[in-house]
């Protein structure tokens, strides 16, 4: 079934949309991670402008977020004390990040620049994700114990706060930091950066699973939803009808995804989301370094007088 | 629905009445409405020649070029060359308020209809339809077999936004034509301006002109407005949106 995108300007097939809405949500839903870094690139492979696109990809993943915080908060696993103080560096991050952007911008490249910090994000994350993951699963099927958690400088810092459901006791310094570098990385590359934010929060945190990825959703959520804000009032680029359909997608799929990780050891989800995003930073990588089938171009700078 | 606008009276449109020959056309559908369903339409162009008293009477055989501009828009070519092991943006030329949709269509190959000076007077043909670009602080065309020129008509063409056919104009009897204007899913929004040329024995005698519009309408076109107009509510809206649906699917998900 064909429908009319008022935004984009172009017809779509309404099923093909949804099927991917429900894919990306059920990769979102199973690792707690937004799924803008798969979802963008994927509309603009169906033909819808990378503008038009990571505007609208902010409300899926708004969207998708909520539904996937609401139902970790009735599990309690949310850390409200923690999503606070993760969010007033967040929404800080957030605002440089639209201000370097439009800055990018007027200098020209910032296709460019959205490439390359893809690759060396996606690659550098993905990589490290997969080889800690490796190494996990070696070591429970040798038997080994894990590693004692040590202490590293970070819980040396001042200004401690005791984040109870966490029961971590915690510097806040780090955690605005955090929040800052996602908002700000968020903004760039039309991203949620849940997939950053989780093993941030694990390895350098040290935020126990069980309130990580319901945690990393409030901030998500909260910065998307400010993008599409955003997005509307500047550029007017936020496909509505679009982001509903992938909504609707979406949610159903984070659904289904969110139970299937349950079922799924940490080691092996970790391993999955390592091989995921390195592969998409790959394609990225290869994108850059193979020829083009066409060299040339067309970009539209709109309608002139 | 091009059959019941068939029916609709003509709008006529007098032509240049230049050398005794009078050109009449009309669209099937001087208002293409985009509806969510709209996946590309064709429309008809048709008309007649009408002779009269001072039309030489050896004149009989006629050729016909009709050219159909889409909204003008500004437009960035650009090249990617290999820089650093890295293919980038290097190259650019900006092409000026040129036609977002081009069709040219004729009753025979445009070199048969008319010679290669007057083709270029009467822009005939993809290569002598004037594109001006921006080079430095210039503004010109150029040969047509520039690398950015040619780069630009083949990325139109592909899209299927500018096309070129020289057989698409079909003679009826001897003075009365008809040609298809197809139109791509992916069409410019905006007026289309329509231009039919007509040519005999090589000599241009005389031209005439008509328009239509595509236009967004109902829920289509208030979207789009509301987005341009009013960026808060719309955003706002969207974000309430999104909220809805995320709270909803955790509600019909929720296992109790």
């Amino acid at each position: 079934m064909q429908l009319y995108l008022p935004i984009a300007d172009l017809p779509v097939n309404v099923f093909l949309v949804l099927a991917m809405g429900a894919a990306v949500g059920f990769v979102s839903g199973m690792f707690g991670i937004g799924g803008g870094f798969l979802m963008t690139p994927l509309l603009i492979f169906i033909g819808i402008t990378p503008a038009v696109a990571v505007a609208s990809v902010a409300s899926h993943i708004a969207a998708s977020s909520f539904s996937g915080a609401l139902s970790y908060w009735r599990r309690r696993a949310i850390d409200p004390a923690l999503a606070s103080v993760l969010l007033c560096g967040g929404v800080a991050g957030t605002t440089l990040g639209v201000w370097t952007f439009t800055q990018l911008r007027a200098l020209g490249q910032l296709d460019l620049m959205i490439a390359l910090s893809y690759v060396v994000l996606l690659t550098t994350v993905g990589s490290l994700m997969f080889s800690e993951a490796l190494r996990a699963l070696m070591r429970t099927r040798r038997g080994a114990l894990p590693p004692r958690r040590t202490h590293n400088w970070i819980h040396g810092l001042p200004l401690k706060m005791r984040f109870k459901r966490s029961k971590i006791y915690l510097s806040v310094i780090p955690v605005v930091v955090v929040g800052i570098v996602i908002g700000f990385i968020g903004a760039i590359m039309g991203i949620g950066g849940g997939f950053i934010l989780v093993p941030i929060m694990i390895y350098l945190l040290r935020v126990p699973t069980s309130t990580v990825i319901g945690t990393s959703m409030v901030l998500t959520l909260v910065t998307m939803l400010f993008a599409t804000m955003l997005h509307a009032v500047t550029n007017h680029l936020v496909d509505a009808v679009l982001a509903l359909i992938l909504m609707v997608g979406g949610v159903t799929g984070a659904q289904f995804g969110a139970r299937a990780g349950q079922k799924i050891r940490g080691e092996q989800l970790r391993l999955l989301l390592g091989l995921l995003i390195l592969s998409v930073g790959v394609r990225f990588a290869i994108e850059l370094v193979i020829q083009p089938s066409d060299l040339f171009t067309i970009r539209e700078l709109g309608v002139s007088g | 629905m091009t059959r019941t606008l068939l029916a609709i009276v003509l709008v006529l449109l007098l032509g240049g009445a230049a050398r005794g020959e009078r050109l009449i056309v009309s669209v099937s559908n001087h208002r293409v409405t985009v509806t969510p369903n709209y996946s590309g339409e064709e429309l008809v162009l048709f008309g007649s020649v009408e002779r009269d008293a001072t039309t030489p009477a050896d004149r009989t055989a006629y050729d016909l070029v009709v050219t159909v501009r889409g909204p003008r828009a500004d437009m960035v070519t650009r090249r990617k060359e290999r820089t650093f092991g890295i293919w980038i943006n290097t190259d650019y030329r900006q092409f000026l308020h040129v036609p977002s949709y081009l069709a040219l269509f004729a009753n025979r190959p445009f070199d048969a209809i008319t010679s290669p000076e007057i083709a270029r007077r009467q822009q005939i043909g993809l290569n002598n339809v004037l594109l001006t670009q921006r080079v430095g602080g210039d503004y010109a065309d150029v040969v047509p077999n520039d690398a950015f020129r040619s780069a630009f008509i083949r990325l139109r063409t592909e899209r299927g936004l500018y096309r070129e056919d020289p057989s698409a104009v079909t003679f009826l009897t001897p003075t009365l034509f008809r040609t298809g204007i197809p139109l791509p899913a992916e069409v410019p929004i905006g007026t289309y301006e329509v231009e039919i040329k007509l040519f005999a024995t090589g000599a241009f005698i005389g031209k005439t002109e008509t328009a239509f519009e595509i236009v967004k309408v109902g829920f289509e076109q208030f979207v789009a407005t509301t987005a341009r107009q009013n960026g808060l509510i719309y955003g706002l809206a969207t974000a309430a949106m999104a909220l809805m649906t995320g709270w909803m699917a955790s509600i019909v998900f929720r296992k109790d």
